[in-house]
This record gives C-alpha cells, sequence and structure tokens, in this order.
C-alpha cells in the first residue's frame, strides 16, 4: 500500500462526515489508508509485534466505522478522536483493565462558564499551535512526550532510558505542558 | 449516628479549587494510569470545565502525534479483509451494570458505575471514632480504592504516607494543614506530609481515596486504629 498523501483536517473531517451520514465505504477506505498504517506504528511503539499491531489497527478501525455516528466535530478533531480509539484499544490489549471514563449525560456534570466554541477550524488551529509548541520545546523534552505518549512508558521507565533522576523527567514534562498550555491559551483568545 | 445522605445541593456550581496534576492528566491522556487512579481522574473531571479543558488539549496533542508518526505499511490486502468484516455484527459491547434511573444522583455516574448504585446504598464498615470506610472493589496491583466517611465536625487521626494518597471531595468538606477541600477537590499527598484532616461541621464528609501504600497513622489513638487498618 502506498500512502503518500498527507490529508488536511478538513479532507479528514468530510470523509468522517460521509462515514456518520451515509456509512460511505469509500470514505472510510481514504480514512483506512490515513491512519490504519499510524495506528499500526502507534501499536508497535506500545511495544506490539508486527502482526497484532496490524489486527489491533485493523480492530480500531472497526470501531471506527461503527462508532461514526458518535463523532462529535465540536468536541475533537477527527485525528483526536481516532487517537482515543486508538488508545482504548491498546488499553485493551495490554492491561486488561478499564479506564473509567466521564459521563456526558451525568446531571452532575458542571459546565464550562463560557460555552466552548465549536468552531471546526479551530482544530485545525489547535494542531497548528500544537505543532509550533513542539517545535519551540528542547528535543529532549519532546521525546519524553513522546516516550509517555507512545511508547506507554511509565515515568520511572523514561528515568531509566533516559538516565535522568525521576524527579527531573517528571519536572520537565510538566514544564513541555506548560508550555503547550500557554500556547494552546494563546490560540483561543 | 450519621446524618442521612440528601441530595440538596449535590450539584456543584463552582469549580473546583484543586486540581488534577499534570502527571494525572498526561498518564490519563496517554491511556497509561491506572484504573484507580483513572477513576478518580474521571470523577473530578465530572466537576470541573479546567481540568475537562486541560484533558481535550492532551488528548489533541495525541492526535497531532498520531498524525506525525512515521506510517507502517500494512499487509496486502489489509483493507479488504476489513471491508470484509463492516457488515458483521459487533461483538457486543462491555456490559456496563445498568445504573437505575436516577435524576438527582448525589455522585458522578463513573463513580456510581464502581458503587453499583448510589452514595446512599452503599455498606459501610465502622473503623471506630465514627469513620467508615467502604471498599472499591478493583483488581489494580498495587493500588486500593475505598470511600471514606468522616463525621461532620469529626478528626481523621493524624496520619503520613509511604506513597501517595489521592484524596476526591464527593460531599461535606474539610480543612487540613494544606486549605480548604469541597466537593470536587482533589488533595493529593505523598510521604513528606503529615496531615490531619476536620470534618467542617453540618456535613459528614465522604471522600474517594486511592492509596498506593499502606497508610501509617501516627499518635496515640493512631497506633490503635492501624490495628483495624488493614490496607
Amino acid at each position: 500500500m502506498t500512502q503518500t498523501a498527507n490529508p488536511d483536517a478538513q479532507s479528514l473531517a468530510e470523509w468522517m462526515r460521509r462515514l456518520a451520514e451515509d456509512q460511505d465505504r469509500d470514505a472510510f477506505a481514504a480514512l483506512f489508508e490515513y491512519f490504519a498504517p499510524r495506528i499500526k506504528a502507534y501499536m508497535m511503539r506500545s511495544g506490539s509485534d508486527d502482526v497484532s499491531a496490524e489486527e489491533f489497527a485493523q480492530e480500531a478501525m472497526l470501531m471506527v466505522w461503527r462508532r461514526a455516528a458518535s463523532f462529535d466535530p465540536a468536541q475533537a478533531s477527527v485525528a483526536t478522536w481516532v487517537f482515543t480509539i486508538a488508545r482504548n484499544k491498546r488499553i485493551d490489549a495490554f492491561r486488561r483493565n478499564n479506564r473509567p471514563e466521564l459521563d456526558p449525560d451525568d446531571p452532575l456534570l458542571l459546565p464550562a462558564a463560557e460555552p466552548m466554541q465549536d468552531d471546526k477550524l479551530e482544530e485545525d488551529q489547535t494542531a497548528d499551535a500544537i505543532r509550533t509548541a513542539m517545535a519551540d520545546l528542547p528535543a529532549e523534552q519532546v521525546r519524553m512526550l513522546k516516550m509517555a505518549f507512545y511508547e506507554d512508558k511509565a515515568h520511572s521507565e523514561i528515568a531509566e532510558e533516559t538516565g535522568l533522576p525521576l524527579g527531573t523527567v517528571k519536572s520537565r514534562l510538566r514544564l513541555a505542558m506548560g508550555k503547550l498550555r500557554t500556547i494552546l491559551g494563546e490560540t483561543e483568545l | 449516628m450519621t446524618a442521612a445522605l440528601t441530595s440538596g445541593g449535590a450539584m456543584r456550581t463552582v469549580e473546583p479549587s484543586h486540581h488534577l496534576s499534570d502527571d494525572m492528566l498526561l498518564d490519563y491522556a496517554a491511556g497509561s494510569l491506572d484504573e484507580a487512579t483513572s477513576l478518580i481522574v474521571a470523577t473530578h473531571l465530572t466537576y470541573c470545565p479546567s481540568c475537562r479543558k486541560r484533558a481535550a488539549e492532551l488528548d489533541a496533542l495525541g492526535g497531532t502525534l498520531l498524525r506525525d508518526v512515521a506510517p507502517v505499511s500494512l499487509s496486502k490486502g489489509s483493507l479488504e479483509s476489513v471491508l470484509a468484516r463492516l457488515d458483521q455484527p459487533a461483538e457486543p459491547a462491555p456490559v456496563h451494570a445498568a445504573l437505575p434511573a436516577n435524576d438527582n444522583p448525589l455522585v458522578p455516574a463513573v463513580l456510581r458505575r464502581y458503587l453499583g448504585g448510589d452514595l446512599d446504598a452503599v455498606t459501610w464498615k465502622n473503623l471506630g471514632m465514627g469513620v467508615q470506610t467502604s471498599e472499591i472493589a478493583m483488581n489494580v496491583e498495587g493500588k486500593r480504592a475505598f470511600l471514606l466517611r468522616v463525621p461532620a465536625g469529626k478528626a481523621v487521626p493524624h496520619h503520613t504516607h509511604d506513597g501517595n494518597e489521592f484524596v476526591l471531595i464527593l460531599r461535606g468538606a474539610y480543612n487540613d494543614e494544606i486549605g480548604r477541600f469541597a466537593r470536587g477537590d482533589l488533595a493529593i499527598s505523598d510521604g513528606s506530609i503529615k496531615h490531619k484532616p476536620v470534618a467542617e461541621p453540618g456535613e459528614d464528609c465522604i471522600c474517594l481515596v486511592v492509596v498506593d501504600a499502606p497508610i501509617r497513622l501516627t499518635g496515640p489513638i493512631g497506633a490503635i486504629l492501624n490495628l483495624f487498618v488493614k490496607v
């Protein structure tokens, strides 16, 4: 499979809309060709071998197909939504436990003071802002973030691999997150 | 004698003042946080729009990293084999025990699933001094989750921690050396903290607690209570 195109967030959103509204198989195939090799990479970095990583990627994409109607572009971009599905697939596959999540219909859910903006363009801006922030971070902090996200590494394992004390790993991750938050906060103004 | 629980005031209208740590949010977003601590996170998120926003930003980071990862080629026919499976019925979703309909719950739904109902259905075990606990069954190595109920106006014995202790307030409020903690607030303590929370008068203080190491009670009363608290 050759996959050279890098669709923008709007193309992804359009495929997703056709999938959710019309169960469009071509749109699903397009999403599959883009995301499945990336989910496979994500699973391999978390420790899966080639064969199981591909199975997990296929199962994650089946979940994308089945849950398409629950995708809400006001809540998250397509990539973010697919990431949460792949993440939960990984938790199922490796940890065999649950990831408790809040119930969006909970009467106790305290709403935000200002309604979240549901501007689809904002998702692109968020992704851009994240890339900008990452480009500004020291390479070591980016590497640590990727290890935490991609390689399913506990902070103690990151410490071991980087040869840094645990406290230093934690404080650098916190620095990186603070930086991301500042830049994202500025973008949303 | 403990007061009956009422749902009056269960709605929180003000955001909590004590929030999730960056460590917890990052690990929750990455999917590497244990189930017990994740339950605390999800319960706090229900009460806290600003932590929800931080969590959503980290999910977006995950989405961006997924777009940027170097893809790994699939085997030949991978898409076709998935297309062929699209019409198969989905395997049944993991069954959440159905929650009884409840328009005026005492605690967030994510927690009620673990309790098997609302707070008023919990079976409490007396620890003495009016303090009660109730274990939350969970198969997590090295962690323990339980509810803790401290009568209004009473203190929890002085204690220190060998490991981390996470306390999320569900009902009532307490004060300790750090400050005031009310519904939705999260208190994070490590081994360096020795504290004595005192519940505010008026309402029993009920908390969701997750510990990752035995709690040591200090002081003469603590020494006795230690015999009962099998952590």
